[in-house]
C-alpha cells in the first residue's frame, strides 16, 4: 500500500495526465456513440424489421475483444492504424449496442395513446419526437449511457496496446515489469474512475426520472461541468503540440529502455521535440504503425524482422541478415540504421543452480536429461518458424510433456520457482541476472542473428538531417551487457526508466 | 341555416386485408351541433373520428371538414382546428397541468403571457382552480380530473370542432353524470362542433342534438333523440334494448 502511495506521488504529473487522457477518451467517444447510436435508435425504433439485424450487428460488434478490435483496424486507412484516433474508433463501436438498444426500448416502451394523442393534437413527427418521445425514453437511453461509458472506461486501458495513453499504459508497463505495484497504479484508478463515471450517470437517471425538472437541472447542469472540467483539464495537460518525432516502442521493458533512449538522444543531440508512443503491442503493430506514419522511429531486431515482417526464410549470417532487411525496408520507405551493438537472441536458460550441479554449458548438454523436464515457452516461440520447431528438430529435443505456453515475462519467475525447467528468453533480459539464470551456448548456431538496431522512415531522416547525426551516435554503443543491466535495472530494481537512461546517455555519450 | 362543419360524402374505407369498415357512409353535421355516434364496438366509430382530422384517409368519397376535403387539408394544420380527446386522455406523463395545456399553442409560438392566459382561462372552464392544479402531475388527478384537462387540451387553441372518442367510458357512473353535467356547461359556453362517438345509448341521449347509429359500416339512422327513441329499425332497437333504464321508459306504449 505505502509502495502504491509512493508510486503515484513519484509519478503524480503522468498519473494527472494519463487519467486526463483516460478520461478524455471515454468522453470523446462516448459522446460521439450517443451521437450516432440515439439516431440510430430512433431510426431502427421506427421500422421494426430493421431493428433485430441492427442490434444483431451491434452485439457481434461487442463480443469481439477489443484487442481483436484494434488488430482488425490497423491495417484500416483513416479510421486504423496507431494512436488515440483508432482507440477512439474502437471505443464507440462498443459503445454503440447498449446506446442504440435502451433508445430503443425506451421509444418502444410509451404507451402508444400518448403518441396517438400527439399527434391528433397536430405534432408534427419531429415535434412528437422531441416533446414527447425522448424525453419518455430519456431515463432508459440515460441508462445505457451509463453502461457505455463505464464499459469505456474499462475498454480504454486496452487502448494503451495502440498508443492512445490512459491508464493503461500504468497497467501495461507494470505486466511488461511484472510490478504488480505499477499495474494497480494504473487499474486502481481505472476502477475509481469507472465508479465515479457510474454515480454520475445514476444521479442525472435518477434526477430525470424523479422528474422534478429544477433538480433533473441542475444535476445535469452538474454532469456537464464536471465533464467539460475534466475535458479541459485534459486537453491543457496534453503534450504541447508540434511535436515533430514520434518514436515507438513495443511492450516489453527492453523496448520501452530503447524506446526512451532513443527520445532523449533526439531531443538532447538533434535539439527536436519527441512524441513518445512507446508500449506498443507487438512487432506488427509497430510494424504497421512505422509504414503508415504514426510513428518515426522504433528499434527493431533483425532476425525478427526478417522472418516476422517479411517472411523470409532464416538466416544465420547476421552480416547478410542485415543486408537482406536493410534492403526490404529500403523498398518500403524506411531506413535501417547501423546495429546499436547487442544481439538479443532467443537464449535456452535454465536455472544457475541445475547448470552448475549438471555441469551444463551448452544447448547439446541439456538434450539427455530434457525427457524428464519440463519446458514454458511464450507463444511467438512456439509459433515462429525460427522458434521452437526448428529447435526441437536441430537439437534432437524432447521434453517430458508439450511445452507450457506462458506469458514471456512471467516465464523467467516461472524458471526460478521451478515450475518449469527450461524456457526460451531474451538472451538481453535483466531477470537472466536477477533470477539467476543461465544461458545455454547456442553450439550449433540454430538461432538467427537478432541485432538490435533503429527503423527510421526515410521521409523523417530527409526532412531533419540533425535526426540522422543523432541517432548515428548510438550505432555500435551498446553492448549487450549494457542492455542487461539497463533492463535489470529497470525490472529487477523497478528503477525509473527515464532516470536510467538518462544517467546511461551521460556515461556513456557524455 | 348554419354550414355544414363536417360532411362525408359515400366514404368507403377498408382496412388491409380488406374488411370493409365503412360503407358508402355519407352523414352531415352542422357547425355548432352535438353529435353522438353510438354503435356497437368494431361498428367503425373511432374510423369515423380518425377521417375527420385525417389521421386515416378515404379509399374514395370525400370527408369534408369546413368546406375541404381533408385530402386538401395540410394534417398539420387541420388537426390543429380539431381538438381530439380520448377515452384514455393520452396527457404527456413528463408534462405539468400546465405543459400539457400549453403544449400546442407553445407550437403555435404563442407569447408566453397569452399561453399562461389560456392555461388559467381552459382550467377555469373545466372547473378545476388553477392554484391547485397547474403545476400538478398527470398521475396525481383522478381519472375525472384527467378528462377534464383533456378537454382543456383539446381546447386550448379554440378549434371550431372538437372530437370525443368514448370520453366518459372509463370513468365511474357518478363522475360520468357528473362530466356530463359540466359538458353541457362548458357546450354552452363555447358553442363547438362536437363529435361523440359511445357505445352507450344513454350517454348518446344525455349529451347529444342529433344521434347517428352506426352498424356495420353504415348509419343506420340519424336524428334527433326522440326520433331515434322511437324508431322502428332493428339495428337501432338493439342498441336501445341494451339500454334496460332507459329503453323501460322510452319504449312506445
Amino acid at each position: 500500500m505505502t509502495r502504491l502511495f509512493a508510486f503515484w506521488s513519484a509519478h503524480r504529473t503522468e498519473l494527472v495526465a494519463l487519467l486526463s487522457q483516460h478520461v478524455l477518451l471515454v468522453m470523446v467517444s462516448t459522446v460521439v456513440a450517443v451521437a450516432v447510436a440515439v439516431p440510430l435508435g430512433i431510426f431502427a425504433s421506427r421500422r421494426p424489421r430493421l431493428a433485430a439485424p441492427l442490434t444483431a450487428i451491434a452485439n457481434v460488434v461487442q463480443t469481439i475483444p477489443s484487442l481483436a478490435m484494434f488488430g482488425f483496424l490497423l491495417p484500416v486507412p483513416l479510421i486504423g492504424g496507431v494512436g488515440a484516433r483508432a482507440a477512439l474508433v474502437v471505443l464507440v463501436l462498443y459503445g454503440l449496442l447498449p446506446i442504440v438498444r435502451t433508445t430503443i426500448a425506451g421509444l418502444r416502451g410509451i404507451d402508444p395513446v400518448i403518441r396517438e394523442a400527439g399527434i391528433a393534437m397536430g405534432m408534427t413527427d419531429r415535434e412528437l419526437l422531441r416533446l414527447v418521445e425522448l424525453p419518455l425514453a430519456l431515463p432508459s437511453i440515460i441508462a445505457g449511457i451509463r453502461v457505455a461509458a463505464v464499459v469505456g472506461v474499462g475498454s480504454a486501458t486496452i487502448a494503451a496496446a495502440i498508443g492512445a495513453g490512459g491508464l493503461g499504459e500504468f497497467i501495461y508497463r507494470g505486466l511488461s515489469m511484472v510490478d504488480t505495484t505499477v499495474i494497480l497504479g494504473g487499474a486502481i484508478p481505472a476502477a475509481g474512475l469507472a465508479l465515479a463515471v457510474d454515480a454520475l450517470l445514476y444521479g442525472v437517471e435518477r434526477a430525470l426520472s424523479r422528474r422534478r425538472k429544477e433538480s433533473a437541472r441542475v444535476v445535469t447542469a452538474l454532469a456537464v461541468l464536471a465533464v467539460l472540467a475534466v475535458g479541459a483539464s485534459a486537453v491543457a495537460s496534453r503534450p504541447a503540440a508540434g511535436a515533430v518525432v514520434v518514436v515507438g516502442s513495443k511492450n516489453f521493458t527492453e523496448q520501452l529502455v530503447l524506446g526512451e533512449l532513443l527520445a532523449q538522444t533526439i531531443e538532447r543531440d538533434a535539439g527536436l521535440r519527441v512524441d513518445r508512443r512507446l508500449n506498443l503491442g507487438g512487432t506488427l503493430i509497430c510494424d504497421r504503425a512505422i509504414l503508415s506514419g504514426d510513428i518515426d522511429a522504433y528499434v527493431e531486431y533483425t532476425g525478427t524482422a526478417l522472418t516476422a515482417i517479411f517472411h523470409e526464410p532464416v538466416v544465420n549470417d547476421p552480416a547478410r541478415v542485415l543486408e537482406i532487411v536493410r534492403d526490404r525496408y529500403s523498398r518500403t520507405g524506411r531506413t535501417l540504421l547501423q546495429p546499436l551493438g547487442f544481439n538479443n537472441t532467443f537464449a535456452i536458460l535454465v536455472r544457475g543452480r541445475d547448470a552448475r550441479n549438471r555441469h551444463l554449458k551448452t544447448i547439446d548438454d541439456v538434450v539427455p536429461v530434457a525427457p524428464s523436464w519440463r519446458a514454458g515457452f511464450g507463444y511467438e516461440f512456439l509459433e515462429r518458424p525460427d522458434g521452437f520447431p526448428g529447435l526441437a528438430k536441430a537439437y534432437g529435443l524432447r521434453f517430458a510433456e508439450t511445452p507450457r505456453v506462458m506469458d514471456l515475462t512471467l516465464s523467467y519467475r516461472a524458471l526460478a520457482s521451478g515450475q518449469v525447467d527450461l524456457i526460451a528468453g531474451d538472451a538481453t533480459a535483466g531477470l537472466i541476472k536477477g533470477l539467476d539464470l543461465f544461458q545455454l551456448e547456442d553450439n550449433r548456431r540454430y538461432f538467427p542473428p537478432y541485432d538490435a538496431a533503429i527503423v527510421v522512415r526515410a521521409e523523417t531522416l530527409l526532412r531533419y538531417p540533425e535526426l540522422r547525426t543523432a541517432l548515428d551516435g548510438l550505432s555500435g554503443r551498446i553492448s549487450a551487457a549494457d542492455m542487461r543491466s539497463l533492463n535489470y535495472a529497470a525490472d529487477a530494481e523497478h528503477r525509473d526508466i527515464a532516470q536510467v537512461v538518462r544517467e546511461f546517455l551521460q556515461k556513456t555519450t557524455p | 341555416m348554419p354550414p355544414c362543419a363536417i360532411e362525408f360524402r359515400d366514404v368507403m374505407f377498408s382496412r388491409a386485408g380488406d374488411r370493409t369498415v365503412l360503407d358508402h357512409f355519407s352523414i352531415s353535421i352542422e357547425a355548432g351541433e352535438t353529435v353522438a355516434l353510438v354503435g356497437r364496438s368494431g361498428a367503425g366509430k373511432t374510423t369515423i373520428l380518425k377521417l375527420v382530422n385525417r389521421l386515416l384517409l378515404p379509399d374514395s368519397g370525400d370527408v369534408v371538414v369546413e368546406g375541404r376535403p381533408t385530402r386538401d387539408w395540410d394534417p398539420i394544420v387541420l388537426r390543429r382546428r380539431i381538438g381530439y380527446v380520448l377515452q384514455d386522455v393520452g396527457l404527456f406523463p413528463h408534462l405539468t397541468i400546465t405543459d400539457n395545456i400549453a403544449v400546442i399553442p407553445r407550437l403555435e409560438r404563442w407569447p408566453e403571457p397569452r399561453t399562461h392566459a389560456r392555461v388559467l382561462e381552459m382550467l377555469q372552464l373545466v372547473g378545476l382552480p388553477a392554484e391547485r392544479f397547474e403545476s400538478r402531475w398527470p398521475d396525481e388527478l383522478s381519472g375525472g380530473q384527467r378528462q377534464r384537462i383533456g378537454v382543456a387540451r383539446a381546447l386550448a387553441l379554440d378549434p371550431p370542432v372538437l372530437l370525443m372518442d368514448e370520453p366518459f367510458g372509463a370513468l365511474d357512473p357518478m363522475t360520468r353524470a357528473e362530466l356530463h353535467g359540466e359538458f353541457h356547461r362548458i357546450q354552452q359556453q363555447v358553442r363547438k362542433t362536437v363529435v361523440i362517438v359511445t357505445h352507450d345509448m344513454a350517454e348518446a341521449f344525455a349529451l347529444a342534438d342529433r344521434i347517428g347509429v352506426v352498424d356495420d359500416g353504415a348509419l343506420a339512422v340519424f336524428d334527433r333523440p326522440q326520433a331515434v327513441r322511437e324508431s322502428r329499425d332493428a339495428r337501432v332497437r338493439r342498441l336501445l334494448d341494451a339500454m334496460p333504464g332507459l329503453t323501460a321508459r322510452s319504449r312506445p306504449s
